[in-house]
Order: C-alpha cells, then sequence, then structure tokens
C-alpha cells in the first residue's frame, strides 16, 4: 500500500532570536507514515512536540532538515522543500487541518464559514451550503445560528464550527489538532462517527487526542513523540 | 481539476529580477527578486522606510528603476519588460489590465465628479461608449462594494472614508484587471470601517481569481489577504514564504520582532 504521508528524519528547532539567540531544540528524526484510510494518534506529554509535528505535515512550520513526503494528486511531494504555491496547492486538493481554535473572518455567516473549503474546489455555493447545514445539523449547532459569524459564539461552538469546516470536504488526508477538546459527550460521539467515515473512505488522518477513551476509539496507530525529543 | 492543473503549471504574471533603486547615496530597495502568479496575493511588509512603497512604485512603473528588470505577461500572453512600453502602453495598461489602490481614496479618485462618473471613466477608457450600459455596470459595481446605489449621482467628497476607499476598488475593478497594487488600503480607517473593508476584498479577490501585491505595515491584514508574504528591512527582502509560515514560525531576528509587536486583541 502506498502510505498518503511518509516522514523521514525530520527536524524542527526554534532560534529565539529576541532572547539572544537561544536555540529551543523541538524534534528530531521525526520518521512515521500514514496509510489511506489510518488514523494514527500522536502520544506523548504537553510540550513534546505533537502539535508542532502536525504543522510541520501542514507546511506551517518549516522543518531544518528531514522530509514531509505527502501524496498529491498521485505524486509525491516533499513539504520540507516546496514551494509556497505548491504548499498551496497541496492544502486546497490534499490536506485538510482541524487547529484547536477557529480563526475566522469577521462579518461571515458560519454556514459560509463552513462552506468555504468546498467552494474554493469548485462547487455551487447553494450545493456547498447544503452539505454544510448537515454537518452542522450533526455537530448540533441551531439553524438560528446559521447565519451569524461564528466570533462570537461559546468556545464549544466554536470548536463545532471548526470541526465542520474541516471535515465537510474530500480530502485524502486530514490533521486533527485535540479536535474533541472542548466538547461534551455527545459531540465527542459525533466527532468518533465522523472520523470512522473519513476512515472508511480512505482518508488518511494524523491526531493529537489527550482523551483516552477518545483516543482508544479512533486510532489505529499510535507514535510516541518522545521518541523523537531532540537532544538539547 | 482542469483548471488546478494549470494552475499548477502556468507562467508568472509578473517576475521582478534585482530591482534596485538608489536615491543619491541611499538605496531605498536593492536587489528585490520574485515572482507573481494569477489569482496569487502578495503582501509586502514592514515598517516605515523599509522601502515597500519604492518596491510597489518600481514595480507598476511609476518609478524608474536604478537596476534590475520588471516583465509582465500581457493580455496577448507575452511576456514584455515594462521599461520597454511604451508611454501609451503603460497608461493603457494601467486604465485596463492593472489597479491601483491608494491609501488615501482622494489620490486615485476624482473628488469632484460624481460616483458613478468615477466608475464610468474607467469603462470609458477601454471604449465604452453606451451611456445605459456604462451606468448599469457602474451601478452593479456601487452595490458590490456595498454603497446605496442612491448615492450614485453624489461626489465622493461627500462620502465617509470607508466608502470613499470602496469607491475606489470599484473603479479600479470595473474593467477586470488582472492584477491589483494596494497600498495600505486600510490605513486611515476605522477599526470596525477597517474589517468590512478586508472582508469585502478577500471575497473580491477570490471571486475575480486577482493577482495582488498589496503594501502594509498591519501583519493582520497581511495573515487575512495574502498567500505569501515579502518581509522588507533596509530596502532589502529579508525573509519570505507562505503568510501563515512567516508569522507563524519567523526565521529572522527582525521578524520575529515584528511578529512580538502585535499586541493581542
Amino acid at each position: 500500500m502506498t502510505a498518503m504521508i511518509d516522514i523521514a528524519d525530520a527536524k524542527k528547532t526554534f532560534t529565539m532570536h529576541l532572547q539572544g539567540g537561544i536555540e529551543l531544540p523541538v524534534v528530531s528524526g521525526v520518521t512515521f507514515h500514514v496509510n489511506p484510510g489510518e488514523c494514527v494518534v500522536l502520544s506523548g506529554p504537553s510540550g513534546a512536540g505533537k502539535s508542532s509535528i502536525l504543522k510541520m505535515i501542514f507546511g506551517n512550520y518549516r522543518c531544518d532538515s528531514g522530509r514531509i513526503g505527502i501524496r498529491h494528486r498521485d505524486t509525491l511531494i516533499d513539504l520540507a522543500t516546496a514551494e509556497p504555491r505548491q504548499v498551496l496547492n497541496v492544502r486546497r486538493a490534499t490536506i485538510g487541518y482541524v487547529s484547536q481554535f477557529l480563526r475566522a473572518v469577521p462579518r461571515v455567516a458560519t454556514i459560509d464559514v463552513v462552506a468555504e473549503p468546498l467552494i474554493v474546489n469548485g462547487m455551487a455555493r447553494a450545493d456547498a451550503q447544503a452539505r454544510a447545514g448537515e454537518l452542522l445539523h450533526r455537530l448540533n449547532i441551531p439553524e438560528r445560528l446559521w447565519q451569524l459569524p461564528p466570533a462570537t459564539f461559546s468556545g464549544g461552538e466554536q470548536q463545532r464550527v471548526n470541526i465542520a469546516r474541516g471535515f465537510i470536504s474530500d480530502l485524502p488526508i486530514l490533521l486533527l489538532d485535540e479536535p474533541t477538546a472542548s466538547l461534551d459527550a455527545a459531540n465527542r460521539a459525533v466527532v468518533v462517527a465522523l472520523v470512522a467515515e473519513k476512515k472508511r473512505q480512505g482518508v488518511a488522518m494524523v491526531a493529537i487526542v489527550h482523551d483516552e477513551e477518545i483516543r482508544h476509539l479512533i486510532a489505529d496507530r499510535i507514535v510516541d513523540v518522545t521518541s523523537f525529543a531532540a537532544a538539547a | 481539476m482542469a483548471d488546478q492543473d494549470m494552475l499548477e503549471n502556468d507562467q508568472p504574471l509578473l517576475v521582478a529580477e534585482s530591482l534596485s533603486k538608489s536615491y543619491g547615496r541611499i538605496a531605498a530597495c536593492r536587489d528585490v527578486s520574485f515572482s507573481l502568479y494569477s489569482g496569487e496575493v502578495l503582501a509586502i511588509v514592514g515598517e516605515s522606510g523599509s522601502g515597500k512603497s519604492t518596491l510597489l512604485q518600481l514595480l507598476s512603473g511609476q518609478l524608474a528603476a536604478s537596476g534590475g528588470h520588471v516583465s509582465y505577461r500581457m493580455r496577448d500572453g507575452v511576456t514584455r519588460d515594462l521599461a520597454t512600453l511604451g508611454e501609451a502602453e503603460r497608461r493603457f495598461l494601467f486604465r485596463t489590465d492593472w489597479g491601483f489602490v491608494h491609501q488615501d481614496p482622494a489620490q486615485g479618485l476624482r473628488m469632484a465628479v460624481s460616483a458613478g462618473a468615477n466608475v464610468g471613466e474607467r469603462l470609458m477608457a477601454v471604449g465604452w461608449n453606451h451611456y445605459g450600459r456604462i451606468r448599469e455596470t457602474a451601478s452593479d459595481w456601487l452595490g458590490r462594494v456595498e454603497i446605496d446605489v442612491a448615492r450614485i449621482d453624489d461626489a465622493p467628497r461627500t462620502y465617509s472614508g470607508g466608502m470613499r476607499q470602496r469607491l475606489q476598488i470599484a473603479r479600479n475593478l470595473v474593467t477586470e484587471p488582472r492584477l491589483v497594487f494596494m497600498d495600505e488600503p486600510t490605513g486611515g480607517l476605522d477599526v470596525s470601517v477597517q474589517a468590512r473593508l478586508l472582508d469585502l476584498l478577500r471575497s473580491l479577490v477570490a471571486e475575480l481569481n486577482l493577482a495582488v501585491i498589496i503594501v502594509t505595515h498591519d501583519l493582520a491584514v497581511a495573515r487575512l489577504l495574502s498567500h505569501r508574504v515579502m518581509v522588507m528591512k533596509g530596502g532589502r527582502v529579508i525573509e519570505t514564504g507562505l503568510t501563515d509560515q512567516v508569522l507563524d514560525d519567523p526565521r529572522e531576528p527582525y521578524t520575529q520582532l515584528l511578529v512580538s509587536s502585535i499586541l493581542p486583541p
């Protein structure tokens, strides 16, 4: 089987120029792969570099060395060395990212925030909004809120909008950073069901989940990030 | 999907090669090179005096470079060096395929003539001569930039700052340019007016697949609008990359300083 994500010996260090140039090693020797239809959960204590690895796979953090191999439209692209345009194309067509916090544009209605990834990929607005509505409904966001911008929503509501936006597209790779962190049991169950559906569709996923029970429900494999602890 | 693949293989719209500009011994802009593609939004950030506005003037052919070249792929597909264009050709480019949004709308608008005429003028410059159609298109554009069509016959000097800026945008976009230069388009506006303008710009840019080069000192504007960012200091580009990469994982000391200087809301 061809892996969707194939990371080899990736390394990340922060150099803090404003603090006298101290070097903060984050991770090194990061090596793992993710197959289609598989959910790999990154484990390790806070500060071990789980989110940093997720950001490296999304091209949000740069790598000092190593390879971030991504299967994008049947070719293998190394995000560690890709041009910005290529990274944007990979994000549009291949990798989705559900962050912990929603970063939305002021004034844009919730339904459009959720529908946007589909519209960007060419779906008609009405169809995209219909699918956005289904997902918002599943995630228990009441319809009276759909036309409002999510900026004023509660933390849990914002996270569910974020999840809807992340799960709406048919992208072959999804990165999940604490997707259930501030959700109640009913909504956590919805997220678990959504992850299971994505697996059946062959989507490769990398997730960070602190909740033991959820982790047990969605993980096919666990990668222990402490083994990538960078030597200080 | 065909469009997307094209997007990955196409030719740049504008290419800058080793652009430099000096005033006597002062180098305002040194050795700037980059390529811009259709539909791509590039933000040039840096503090006052970093050379970003000079660079914008060089790129838009309003200022002659001391060194280097800017080439542009014209609508006929031929890439030309801007320095070799005649004055008439350059003006035509500016009226048709380019837009320029100034920080001060008074610089980009004719303040004493009606809003409708401000928009219609660009259409007449490209050969439109049917009054009814010009007025109809102008009304349509006022609507798109959220200006009440009832104000079409009023001059922009009777408009608020935010309305003037939106009118300037309508005037620039009515000829369906492929490239728009923007110099601090949200500078000097109230925060709430700014948010509305940014939101409008963002949707128009995506809808029209515009290439944009935007100069701003506001990193929040860069984050919201741009795909890529170039950080300038002392006339040089010191860091460049994907916008979220540069802002979330800044490498250069100066970029780290800029990013860490943002006050949380």
